[in-house]
C-alpha cells in the first residue's frame, strides 16, 4: 500500500511529537542526548518520510536505501522516528538503556531498521564509502546517507574519507552535517575551529548544499537528489542544538543533559503549546 | 653488492629439515594472493581493499587481471577498514588487507566497532606481520595485535604456519559469514603438513607426537617448534609439536591434552609474550588446575633488538636450537 504523502504541516506535527517522544525516552532512560536529538530530529523526520527507500517490510532488501548515523549520540530521535514508521512497536521505546534491553544508548543493528552499529565518532562516512562503492559495482540504484555532527569533523577519519568520496566519484553518497554549533565543552569554534565547512568540503571536490535544518521543504530539496553528477553530495544543515525546547535551545550542558521531571513537564508544555497554534493556523 | 639477507636456519636446522623431508614452499604472502586472486575470478563479490598497500601484499596481478573487484583507499587504514566493512555490509565478501603493524592498531577502533561489533562478513590480512619488517624497527612490528584482538568480541584470529595453513584460511575466509583477522609474514615457509591433514578455524593440527614436551606454536614459529622436536629427538626425547593456526577460538582440549600428557609445555610465537597466544594457553591450563613445567617463547617485553626477521627469532631464541635448550631446561 502506498504511504500517505506528508505535507510540511504534516510534518511539523509529526516533528512534535517526535520531540516530545524522544525527551520522554531520555528522561525514562535517565540518560541520553537530549540537544542533538533535538537539533537533527527534523532532518530524520524528512529523511524517514520522503527520502529514504526503506521500510519494515524492506529490511532484507538489497536495493533499499542505507542511512548510517555517524553521530550515534542522538540515537533517541531515530529510535522514535524508526518506532514512528513501524520498524518496532512504540512501546518499546520504554525499555531503552534499561537492564537487557536490546535498545543500547547508541545505534546497534539489533534494532530493526538500524543498518550498523556507531557511537564512536568518524565511524559512519568511511563505512558508508563502502556502502556505496558497493552500489556501484553491483549497478544498484540504491543511494547512502549518513548523519555526523560538526564537532564530529574533528575527527581524521572524515578527511580520509571524504577525500576518497571524491576520487570514487561517488554521487550516490550525502553526507548530511547537524550544524548546531555546540559540542560537549562549549562553542565548537573555541573547542576546534572547523569553519568554513562548506569550503573544506568543496576542496575536497565534494558538491556542497547549505540550508536550513528546520525546513523541511529545504531538507527535501537538498536529500531528493544528489547534487551534481560524479560528485558526492554534503548537506550542511544549520540548526539549533534543543531545538524546540526554550531553556534547551543553543545550551551546550544539554548536550547530554537529561531533565528533571518539572523540566520533562515544563518542556512538554511548550511542545503542547506548539503543537495547538499550529493547529490553529490550519 | 649489498650484504646477504640472514638465513632463518642454521646450517644445523638445514640439515634437520632434510631429514625430517621437509620442502621449501613459498611465502605465505604469495599463497594468499594467489588464493584470493583464485577465488575472486570464481566470485565477483570478492573485493581486496588495499591501503597503497598492492605491492606490499603481492596484489599487483589481481589488481591488473581483476581491477573492479579491487579498491584502493590510499595511505588511510581507518578509512581501510570502514570500507572494508561497509562493503560487507552491502553483500560483499570483503578483504582489507594492509601491513599487520597499521591494520591492529591505527584502525583498532575501527576493527572493534564497524567489523566485530557490527557484526560483518569481513576478513581482514595483516601483512608481513610480527617482526617480518626486521631492521624497519618497531613502528613495523605487529607484537601486540593477537593480544588487543583476542580482547574483541566477536572476531576468529588465524596465524597460518604454512602455504597449506594459509590456503586453507583464505578459502574458509571466503565462505565465511564472520569477521576474521589472518596475519602472516612474507618469508618463504616450510611445507609442514601431511596430504592427509585436514584444516579447520579453531582446531589445533597436530604435526607429531609424544610425551615428553610439547611444542604448541603458532604460525611461522612452528617449523623452528618441528625442528627443535627432531633435534631432541636425537637425544631420545619425543615430543609433540601442535600447529595452533588459530589464537582464537582456542583449542583448549589440544591444550589441555598437552598439558595433562606431557612433561613440560612450550608456547612459541611471533608476538610479545604479553598477552599472546602464549598466556591465552596459560589460561586454559591454570583454570582447568593443570599445572606442568611451562615457557612462553615469544619476544620480550623490551627494545626489540635491531636486525632480520631471522636475526630477531634467534636472538630471543625462536630458532632450533633456542626451543631446544628451553625445552630441556624445562625438563631439569
Amino acid at each position: 500500500m502506498a504511504r500517505p504523502v506528508l505535507s510540511d504541516r504534516d510534518l511539523a506535527l509529526k516533528s512534535i511529537h517526535l520531540r516530545k517522544q524522544t525527551l520522554e525516552v531520555i528522561f525514562n532512560a535517565g540518560a541520553g542526548h537530549t540537544g542533538g536529538s533535538l537539533s537533527c530530529l527534523d532532518i530524520l523526520n524528512v529523511l524517514y518520510n520522503r527520502i529514504l527507500n526503506v521500510s519494515p517490510e524492506k529490511i532484507p532488501d538489497p536495493n533499499r536505501d542505507r542511512y548510517v548515523q555517524s553521530k550515534g549520540h542522538s540515537v533517541e530521535a531515530l529510535y522514535a522516528v524508526l518506532a514512528d514508521r513501524g520498524f518496532f512497536p512504540e512501546s518499546e521505546l520504554k525499555t531503552i538503556c534499561h537492564y537487557k534491553s536490546h535498545f543500547v544508548g547508541h545505534p546497534t543493528r539489533h534494532i530493526p531498521g538500524i543498518e550498523m552499529n556507531t557511537g564512536a565518532l568518524g565511524h559512519g562516512l568511511p563505512i558508508c564509502i563502502g556502502m556505496a562503492l558497493a552500489s556501484k559495482m553491483d549497478s544498484a540504484l540504491y543511494r547512502v546517507f549518513t548523519l555526523l555532527g560538526d564537532g564530529e569533523l574533528a575527527e581524521g577519519s572524515n578527511w580520509e574519507a571524504a577525500m576518497s568520496a571524491a576520487h570514487y566519484k561517488l554521487d550516490n553518497l550525502t553526507a548530511i552535517i547537524d550544524h548546531n554549533t555546540l559540542q560537549i565543552s562549549g562553542r565548537t569554534r573555541d573547542v576546534m575551529s572547523n569553519e568554513p565547512i562548506d569550503e573544506k568540503f568543496r576542496a575536497f571536490g565534494w558538491a556542497v548544499k547549505t540550508v536550513n535544518g528546520h525546513n523541511f521543504a529545504e531538507l527535501t530539496d537538498a536529500l531528493s537528489k544528489p547534487a551534481e553528477i560524479g560528485k558526492p553530495t554534503c548537506v550542511i544543515a544549520n540548526t539549533v542544538k534543543g531545538k524546540g525546547v526554550s531553556f534547551m535551545e543553543d545550551v551546550a550542558k544539554w548536550h547530554h543533559g537529561v531533565p528533571s521531571d518539572a523540566e520533562l513537564k515544563q518542556a512538554l508544555s511548550e511542545l503542547d503549546l506548539a503543537e495547538t497554534k499550529l493547529k490553529e493556523v490550519a | 653488492m649489498s650484504a646477504p639477507a640472514p638465513s632463518m636456519y642454521s646450517p644445523a636446522a638445514k640439515a634437520m629439515a632434510e631429514k625430517l623431508g621437509l620442502k621449501m614452499g613459498r611465502a605465505n604472502l604469495d599463497e594468499f594472493a594467489a588464493t584470493l586472486m583464485e577465488l575472486a575470478k570464481a566470485n565477483p563479490s570478492i573485493v581486496a581493499v588495499t591501503s597503497d598497500s598492492r605491492g606490499s601484499g603481492k596484489l599487483g596481478p589481481f589488481a591488473q587481471a581483476l581491477p573492479k573487484q579491487l579498491v584502493e583507499v590510499g595511505i588511510a587504514e581507518q578509512n581501510l577498514v570502514g570500507i572494508t566493512a561497509g562493503l560487507a555490509a552491502c553483500g560483499k565478501k570483503s578483504f582489507g588487507v594492509s601491513p599487520a603493524c597499521f591494520l591492529t592498531a591505527r584502525s583498532l577502533e575501527q576493527i572493534k566497532n564497524d567489523v566485530c561489533y557490527s557484526d560483518v562478513p569481513a576478513t581482514l590480512i595483516g601483512i608481513s606481520s610480527g617482526v617480518s619488517y626486521g631492521a624497519l624497527g618497531s613502528t613495523h612490528h605487529s607484537l601486540y595485535d593477537l593480544a588487543v584482538l583476542r580482547a574483541i568480541h566477536n572476531i576468529s584470529i588465524v596465524v597460518p604456519a604454512d602455504n597449506f595453513e594459509t590456503r586453507e584460511v583464505i578459502r574458509l575466509a571466503a565462505k565465511s559469514k564472520k569477521p576474521i583477522y589472518i596475519r602472516f609474514g612474507k618469508a618463504a615457509m616450510f611445507n609442514l603438513h601431511k596430504a592427509e591433514d585436514k584444516f579447520e578455524i579453531g582446531k589445533a593440527i597436530p604435526l607429531r607426537d609424544g610425551n615428553d614436551v610439547a611444542f604448541i606454536a603458532s604460525g611461522e614459529t612452528v617449523v623452528h617448534a618441528l625442528l627443535a622436536a627432531g633435534q631432541l629427538a636425537e637425544r631420545g626425547l619425543n615430543c609433540r609439536v601442535i600447529s595452533m593456526h588459530t589464537v582464537k577460538p582456542l583449542d583448549t582440549d589440544a591444550v589441555l591434552k598437552a598439558g595433562r600428557e606431557c612433561r613440560a609445555v612450550v608456547t612459541v610465537e611471533e608476538h610479545s609474550v604479553h598477552g599472546g597466544f602464549g598466556e591465552a594457553c596459560a589460561s586454559v591450563l591454570m583454570q582447568a588446575g593443570v599445572t606442568v613445567p611451562f615457557r612462553i617463547a615469544g619476544i620480550p617485553d623490551e627494545d626489540t633488538v635491531t636486525g632480520a626477521q631471522a636475526d630477531i627469532f634467534r636472538h630471543y631464541g625462536i630458532s632450533m636450537e633456542g626451543l631446544s635448550a628451553t625445552a630441556l631446561k624445562l625438563l631439569k
